[in-house]
This record gives structure tokens, C-alpha cells and sequence, in this order.
């Protein structure tokens, strides 16, 4: 089996494991070959269990896949749940320094004892040392298992160490010791390994937290206020990265954005909306138990029309739920967030390229449109690396500020109003505070409010504004990212509805029933509300497969209830177990729910 | 309750240095009951603006929610107002800050948006020393939901109804100075006298500046037993010192003994006057002012005055070292690094 295979990593967290796994991944990546890694981390700093999966794909699936073919466990902690873990007919890669109990053998699985510990106790003397070297001897011994070119390692080791190159030759040698113990102990390769392609072109790896800061940067945000919380810290983190990179003026060294870590989630998301509403780009960072907090303020962040932009990467809910396993179960809490009629924006990207246009995009939408605009990204999509196309910019591009007039604008016009529905597009004209000495200000509040700003508790006022916000959202029906449909090979009365990081799974099952001659159409969400397009695509299917990462099929239900479908046309694929969908587990549901439908569907 | 304002202004009414005569500086119609306390800290905060010759569109008006939230309605109407969510005003104060700096910010609060509900982001916009000004309007008693007790009302306070507070009262001008608020000053909202000068010195004052002003609620807590109504804190009421804000450039004439006089420069060259009541307090020295503060409290009197200032201070903006320009202002040419930048990022990640 050549470039098709899956690698399990079982670690102690705080050892220095990531940075050895993800010397394995890029070394594969490097070969031209598609691969994808996975962390299943632990809610914890240091000392329990962590797990790294790298599925290597010469097809090009990113999704996960169930059964492990090589276990690389050098953790004794979690060695009974990984030697279970191994498929029949795998390998199980383990520290031979101590003998392994007679209770983790199986008999139909292959063992490979190396004994690390030992390989760097006699080569290291400083303790660290001999911790850290221990994952590169292993990273050594899988480049002679696996057939990993050593020059490409090497190379790689090079690049890390950039400016510290007396690092370069101990790491090498530690991968040699390796690469050297398994070739005198082994038969190398093993059955299945990697040998070099050219199947990446010009993709990147890159995770999508980074992506997303990265956006923000490109997209011109100037304010981020933000509340640590896993798994979205890192997109702020990105943001301060970048932003010291490329937003510090060059005379005078001062910043040109501000980077506020709040008091809580109400603070972050408070800060975004002061700073939206005096002309600033500004977002914030959270995960589910964010948005919850964040409830109110999005309420006023909508009724009062005040650009921002929050980047919600989900986790498994509810409550504290699973902080660092992946989910796609805020949709409804996002799309309706707060009390009262509200309706928010939602975007959803599927890759670390969308992620970082999305976010660009959304700061646009959110000043063009005047309202909150929620990126939904999740776990799995933020914090794994995933292959990419490249970011690109337009250059010749300029930030869609929306509807601000000027002080010149005041002065020839007539009156302003602030809610005042000018073009029939729902979108109201704004200022800033201090434009004009005389004309333009005027007051924002969460109560109800004439066309003019003027406090009113009048309900037919109170009934306009919120019809004219209605109009509004339709405007953005045709603003926000359209969906993407593939027709299937053979006319089909099915189809298929899924987006975010089900896109993965969702592409191979399809290829994969497609091979059974099962052939479906499908179509992937970018955006809430819906474009005509998704409700099109319903109608023109008997019926559809909803595919996602929740319990309740949320989606299911907002396309319910947003396109006023019968709940029995739409028929519920789910996980929600914390781990990303695979691929089996969509064609085996759908199996199972496509005979229970099948009678019903003509030929 | 007015009704009606008349439209007529006497034609030789005083103008500011900007030609504006204070009704340039007046807002909507007050809705709050007549002879609340915070009209007249409303009518204190035109005066002030209209001494300092203050731009009324250059000022942003924040407030939370409740009855003290209300009145930036009333107020400098040429100026933009944000009235927020319950006790959230400072983060909305914060952000609108980070966005402009080169505004003038008013913040108005109340008892319970700043000391209840929002009493954690009062304390994080004082931590972060946002340039504002903070005027909380305290009457010990929840006014829009008709009258129960606040957490500022003192413990042994008698409500309207006949009921005594069981509960400490959160003393804020403490609470702020422990905080490491750099203006921090107590008034009462019956003693215009003492409060105009001490808004000119908050507005000029370069960092976050609290007044902590007792303004009785005339319809819920006015009442013999209430610590906060306006015939206690008349009674009980104790100064720190006669003050005089004295702008920039100024012959300094006052009219204080000699002896007990304090001066202390701002940051703009500006001066506060002070004449001091009480011998050992010392303005600028944080265990003096809680000092004060507690000796008054254990008299049952009410401190009022400047309590607390830090002149040379840095602000949130200087302390995140962020450019001069408003970030509002900063288009594509500063803020976005280009594609350029965007293909050797790419590299990197291959």
C-alpha cells in the first residue's frame, strides 16, 4: 500500500511530541503527498494524554478515517486503549526499554520495540534533552518504516532552526540513531509507506485560527477585544502576531491597531461594538460558552445597527461540554442569538483559505451591513493544520465602509435620519461621532426608535423599523457567499447538504457511493441566510441528506424553518461524538436511511 | 417634570470663546422627575462644556442603563450619544476610545449599572485607565424599577417603604482609588458650586476620572432614615477642600486664605486650586485619600470634593503604544500588508 495509510501518535502532553509530529506530517506534505493530521488534545497543560493522527491520502481525502494502521505510542499511561486501538494486521510502535506487559499483546497485530528511552539516556545527558530527542528518534525510525526521504527532514530541520543552527546537527544525529535501529532491527518499509508525488500543486498547510487572524489583518480590523477561551484563542493570538509584523509604523513605531484582552466575553464583545459604532474594523475571538455570554450585546448590536465581527470557533457543547473536541452545534445560539425577533449573519468556511477570506469578507459585511456578522468555524477547522489553495490578495481592492456620510455629505442633504430607509435597501445612512458641528448626530439606543433616532414607544414606529430590518436581510441574501453545488454524474432525486469541516467526509462518501453507483447531487452552505439557491436546490430534489456535527440538526431545523421545508424531506446525517466525521460513518447512514427511503423515491 | 421649555433666549446671553451661548450646550427635554438630582448634574456637565469651550460634536456620551442612563438625552445634543446595555457602558466606552482618541468621552452611570450589575467592568475600565470622564450618578435606590435598594445604600439606610438595609454599602470613591483610578471625586448634586470645577478638572484630567456624585432620588428615597436624600447629605456633608479649575495661561486669583492652599498642575498646563479643609489629606497620595474617606465614613459624614489624583498619567492608547491617528482614520495604505507579503506567507507554510 503505497500513500494510503493512517498514523497514530499517543503522547504525554508538555513533552515536546507537537513539534516531532509535525516534523512527520510536513515531511510527507513535502514529499508531495495529501495528508492531513488531527490533534485530540486533552483540557490540560501537562501530564495527560494527547494523541496526533496523520492520515496519508494518495486520493487526496483530508477526513478522518477510522482503523490505525501504525500506533507510535510513547505513552504507558494510554497503552491499553492504544494497543485496542491498532486494526488488525497494524503495527504498534512502542519504548522497548521496558518490557511490554504480557496484557497489551495481541496477537494479530505486529509490534515494533524501540527502545527510546535507553537510545537517550547513552546519547544525552541533560534530562530535557533526553525527553526531547526521544520524539525525534521515533520521527527517525518512521522515516526508515515509512520510506520518508532523510533529505526532506533534514531540510525541514533547517528551516526550524533558522538563526539557531547549532540546534540543526544534534536533531539530525537524533534522527539517525532512529532511522539506524530501525533498519538493523526491521524489515523496512513496512507494507504500506509513502514514496514521492506530485499531488499538493500549490496548496499550503496551514491551520485555520491563523488564517482567520491573518484575515483580520488583511481585512483591516484595527480593534480586537477578545476573552481566552479553547479552542479560539489562537485566532487573537494570530492577529497580535501579525499585527506586530505588519502593522507597526515604520517612523514612529507605534501600532496601528489595539489589541484588548477584556474581563469576560460580555467585555470583548461590548468593546467590538464601541469601537464599531465609532468607525473602527473590530471583532472578537470565542467559542460557544462566548456566544452565550455574548447574547445581549449582539441583540443591540442588531437593533441599534452597529457593525462587528465575531469568529466563533466552535466546541462541543453544551455547557463546558468538550473544550478541545470539535462540533458545529452553535448554529442556532448564532444565527438567532439574544431576545426578541433577531436574525444574525453567518458565515461558513471550509478550509484555511475560506477562513481568512471570510474573515476579510465579514469585515466588509459588517460595516456594509451594518449588524454583527458570526464566522462559524469550529475545532477541527481552527486548530488542525489542513491543506489550503494559497491566500491571495487583490491588491486593487478597497474596504466596502458602507453607508458613512461625510460632513460634506451633511451639509447637501436634507434632513438626516438615521434609521431612514433612503435606497429602499433596508441599510440606513450612519455617522461618526464628530463629523459635523451641527448636523449628523444623533442618539443610539436598544429601545425602539423612530426613523429619526427619537426614543418612541409608538407601535407602528416600533413595526416599521423592524420591517425595514427585514428588508435589510434580504439585501444580504444576495451579499453574503453563495453556495456551492456539484451535479452528480447520473441524474439524480437526491441531494445533499452539508458544510464547514464536513466537506472532507462529505466528499469522499459521495465518491465513495458514487463507486457503488449510488450518485447524489450536493450542495455546500457558505452563508446565513440562505440564498435562493439552497431553497432551488431542495425543491428540486425529492429528497435531501443534511449532513452535520450536532445533535439536533441544526441546520436541518434553520433550513426548516428559514426556507419552510417539510421536516420529511430533509433527512438528518450526524456526529456528534466530538471527533471529526469520517467518511464510512456518512455512507453507512446513508445507507441505511437511503433503503428506508428508497421505495419512496422513483427510479 | 417640565413640560415646556420656552423657546425664547435672552439676546445678550454670555457667549464662550467659540461664540456659543451654555443653551448651545442643553439637550432634549428632561423626563425625569422634577427636582431629580441628576438634572442638576446634567445642567453641571453644560456648564462645564460650555466654560471649556468644548466642541459639543468632539464629546461621545455613554451610558448604561437606568434612570441616570437617561439623561445624556439631556444634555449637548450636537453630540452622538450611546445609551448601551445594563451595566456594560465601559466596555462600549472602551471600544469607542480605541476607535477615536481624539474625542472627548462622558460616561454616565448610575448606582446599580456600576455597582451591581456592571461592577466588573467598572472595575476593568479603571484598571485600564480609558480617558474618560465617569459621573456616576448615586442615589442608593433603583429608580425606573420604583425604589429598591441599590448597593450603595448604607447599611441602617431607612427605604421609603419603612424598610432597613441589612447589607454593606459599596463605597465606590474607595473601591475606584483601590482600583488605581488616577482622578477620583465625590460631590453632591445639590452643590453646583463645588461640582462644575471638579467635571472641568475630570474632563482635563488625561486618564480615567471618577465622580462619585450623591444625586436623591426625589421620588423613592428622599424620605427621614434615607442616607441618601438630599436633607442628609446637606446635613452630613463634609468637604476636602474649596476648588477653583483654573485654565491654561490664566492669572491665578483666588480668593482662599493663605496657609491650606494646594496647587496641582495638569497635564495641559491647566491648574486645580485647592483649599484645603482637612489638614492631614493629601490629594496626591492614594492612603490619604482612603484615609479620608474612612474617618468621614466612620463620622457619618458624606466626603466630598477631590478625593484623589495621579496628574502625570498614562492613558489605555499610550499605554498599548498606539499611533497618534485615530485607528477610525487609518485606511488600506497602513492597514492591510498586501499581496505581496501574502506569497512569501504562503512560502512559509509549504
Amino acid at each position: 500500500m503505497i500513500n494510503d495509510f493512517v498514523v497514530r501518535f499517543a503522547n504525554v502532553n508538555g513533552t515536546g511530541s507537537a513539534s516531532a509530529n509535525f516534523l512527520f506530517t510536513k515531511s510527507i506534505f513535502r514529499m508531495g503527498i495529501p495528508v492531513t493530521p488531527k490533534n485530540i488534545f486533552p483540557s490540560n497543560i501537562q501530564g495527560l494524554p494527547t494523541w496526533y493522527e496523520v492520515r496519508v491520502s494518495e486520493k487526496g481525502w483530508q477526513g478522518r478515517k477510522e482503523g490505525i494502521d501504525l500506533l507510535v505510542c510513547v505513552n504507558p499511561q494510554s497503552m491499553a486503549k492504544d494497543v485496542e486501538s491498532v486494526r488488525p494486521g497494524g503495527y504498534f510502535l512502542y519504548d522497548s526499554s521496558k518490557q511490554l506487559h504480557n496484557e497489551f499483546i495481541r496477537a494479530d497485530i505486529h509490534y515494533l520495540g524501540i527502545p527510546l528511552m535507553e537510545i537517550c539516556n547513552r546519547e544525552y545527558t541533560d534530562a530535557r534533552q533526553r525527553q526531547l530527542f526521544k520524539n525525534i528518534v521515533y520521527v527517525g525510525a518512521l522515516s526508515a518504516l515509512l520510506n520518508i526521504e532523510f533529505e526532506v527532514l533534514t531540510g525541514l530541520l533547517n528551516d526550524q532552526f533558522k538563526g539557531k543552527e547549532k540546534l540543526i546537527a544534534p536533531n539530525v544525529k537524533a534522527l539517525q540513531l532512529g532511522a539506524e535501529y530501525a533498519r538493523e532491527n526491521f524489515t523496512c518499509p513496512l507494507p504500506f509507506y509513502v514514496e514521492r508525488r506530485n499531488l499538493i500543486g500549490d496548496s499550503i498547510m496551514v491551520d485555520g485560527n491563523t488564517a482567520c487572524g491573518l484575515g483580520a489583518v488583511y481585512g483591516g480590523a484595527t480593534v480586537c477585544a477578545w476573552y481566552p477561551i479553547t479552542p479560539s484563542t489562537s485566532v487573537a493570538e494570530a492577529f497580535h502576531d501579525y499585527a506586530k509584523e505588519y502593522r507597526i509604523d515604520t517612523e514612529t513605531g507605534a501600532k496601528n491597531y489595539a489589541i484588548v484582552q477584556a474581563e469576560d466575553e460580555l467585555a470583548a464583545i461590548g468593546m467590538v461594538i464601541g469601537a464599531g459604532w465609532n468607525g473602527a474594523r473590530s471583532f472578537t475571538a470565542t467559542s460557544g460558552p462566548g456566544i452565550s455570554l455574548m447574547n445581549e450585546f449582539l441583540g443591540l448590536a442588531y437593533f441599534a445597527e452597529i457593525p462587528s465581527v465575531l469568529i466563533d470557533v466552535q466546541r462541543a457543547g453544551p455547557s463546558t461540554g468538550m473544550p478541545t473536541r470539535t462540533q458545529q452545534s452553535d448554529i442556532l445560539e448564532a444565527a438567532y442569538a439574544s431576545h426578541g425577533d433577531t436574525k444574525h449573519i453567518l458565515l461558513l468556511p471550509s478550509t484555511p483559505k475560506e477562513c481568512f477570506d471570510m474573515t476579510a469578507q465579514a469585515l466588509d459585511l459588517a460595516e456594509q451591513l451594518q449588524t454583527p456578522i458570526i464566522v462559524l468555524t469550529d475545532l477541527d477547522l481552527g486548530m488542525n493544520d489542513h491543506l489550503s489553495p494559497p491566500f491571495e490578495w487583490n491588491d486593487t481592492v478597497t474596504y466596502q465602509r458602507g453607508k458613512v456620510l461625510t460632513a460634506k455629505d451633511l451639509d447637501n442633504m436634507g434632513k438626516f435620519g438615521r434609521y431612514l430607509d433612503v435606497d429602499g435597501d433596508g441599510i440606513p445612512y450612519r455617522t461618526y461621532p464628530g463629523t459635523h458641528p451641527t448636523k449628523g448626530s444623533f442618539f443610539t439606543r436598544g429601545t425602539s426608535r423612530d426613523e429619526y433616532a427619537i426614543y418612541s414607544e409608538d407601535g407602528a414606529v416600533y413595526k416599521r423599523n423592524m420591517d425595514r430590518l427585514m428588508v435589510k436581510w434580504e439585501t444580504a441574501k444576495e451579499m453574503v457567499p453563495k453556495p456551492i453545488i456539484s451535479q452528480a454524474k447520473a441524474s439524480t432525486q437526491i441531494g445533499v447538504i452539508y458544510f464547514g469541516t464536513s466537506n472532507h467526509a462529505t466528499d469522499e462518501a459521495l465518491f465513495l457511493l458514487s463507486e457503488q453507483g449510488i450518485h447524489f447531487d450536493s450542495l455546500r452552505l457558505r452563508a446565513f441566510p440562505f440564498h435562493q439557491q439552497v431553497a432551488d436546490f431542495i425543491a428540486a430534489h425529492q429528497q435531501v441528506f443534511v449532513i452535520e456535527q450536532n445533535r439536533d440538526a441544526q441546520m436541518r431545523s434553520l433550513l426548516m424553518i428559514e426556507l419552510n421545508i417539510a421536516p420529511d424531506k430533509l433527512i438528518s446525517i450526524l456526529n456528534y461524538d466530538g471527533m471529526p466525521m469520517t467518511a464510512e460513518n456518512i455512507v453507512q447512514q446513508m445507507q441505511s436511511k437511503y433503503k428506508q427511503y428508497a421505495q419512496a423515491i422513483p427510479a | 417634570m417640565t413640560y415646556i421649555r420656552p423657546a425664547f433666549r435672552h439676546p445678550q446671553l454670555p457667549l464662550n470663546k467659540l461664540g456659543l451661548p451654555v443653551s448651545y450646550y442643553e439637550g432634549a427635554l428632561s423626563t425625569l422627575c422634577a427636582g431629580c438630582g441628576h438634572d442638576s448634574i446634567s445642567a453641571g456637565i453644560i456648564q462645564a462644556c460650555w466654560e471649556l469651550n468644548i466642541q459639543p460634536h468632539h464629546v461621545a456620551k455613554l451610558s448604561g442603563i437606568g434612570c441616570s442612563s437617561k439623561t445624556p438625552t439631556y444634555f449637548l445634543s450636537n453630540s452622538h450619544g450611546f445609551n448601551s446595555v445594563h451595566g456594560r457602558m465601559p466596555s462600549v466606552a472602551t471600544g469607542a476610545y480605541l476607535a477615536n482618541r481624539d474625542l472627548l468621552y462622558i460616561g454616565v452611570s448610575g448606582d446599580g449599572d456600576s455597582a451591581s450589575i456592571g461592577m466588573g467592568q467598572f472595575a476593568h475600565v479603571i484598571r485600564r485607565n480609558v480617558n474618560m470622564v465617569y459621573v456616576v450618578m448615586n442615589n442608593g435606590c433603583y429608580g425606573l424599577t420604583k425604589g429598591q435598594d441599590s448597593a450603595t445604600a448604607d447599611i441602617g439606610s431607612i427605604s421609603k417603604s419603612g424598610s432597613v438595609n441589612q447589607f454593606q454599602g459599596i463605597d465606590l470613591a474607595s473601591l475606584a482609588i483601590e482600583l488605581g483610578a488616577t482622578f477620583v471625586a465625590q460631590s453632591f448634586s445639590g452643590d453646583k458650586d463645588q461640582l462644575v470645577p471638579l467635571i472641568k478638572a475630570a474632563i482635563k484630567h488625561p486618564g480615567f476620572a471618577l465622580i462619585n456624585v450623591v444625586s436623591p432620588c426625589v421620588t423613592f428615597n428622599n424620605n427621614p432614615g434615607s442616607t441618601k436624600s438630599y436633607q442628609f447629605v446637606r446635613e452630613h456633608h463634609a468637604m476636602t477642600s474649596k476648588m477653583d479649575y483654573v485654565p491654561e495661561m490664566k492669572t491665578i486669583s483666588t480668593s482662599y486664605h493663605e496657609g491650606n492652599n494646594q496647587e496641582i498642575e495638569l497635564h495641559d498646563g491647566s491648574t486645580i486650586q485647592l483649599h484645603k479643609l482637612s489638614p492631614d489629606w493629601n490629594p496626591e497620595d492614594r492612603v490619604s485619600a482612603i484615609l479620608a474617606l474612612k474617618q468621614a465614613a466612620a463620622k457619618q459624614e458624606v466626603l466630598t470634593g477631590l478625593l484623589f489624583i495621579e496628574p502625570e498619567t498614562k492613558a489605555l492608547h499610550q499605554i498599548l503604544g498606539t499611533t497618534e491617528s485615530p485607528l477610525n482614520t487609518l485606511t488600506e495604505s497602513s492597514l492591510c500588508p498586501g499581496n505581496k507579503e501574502l506569497l512569501e506567507l504562503n512560502k512559509s507554510w509549504r
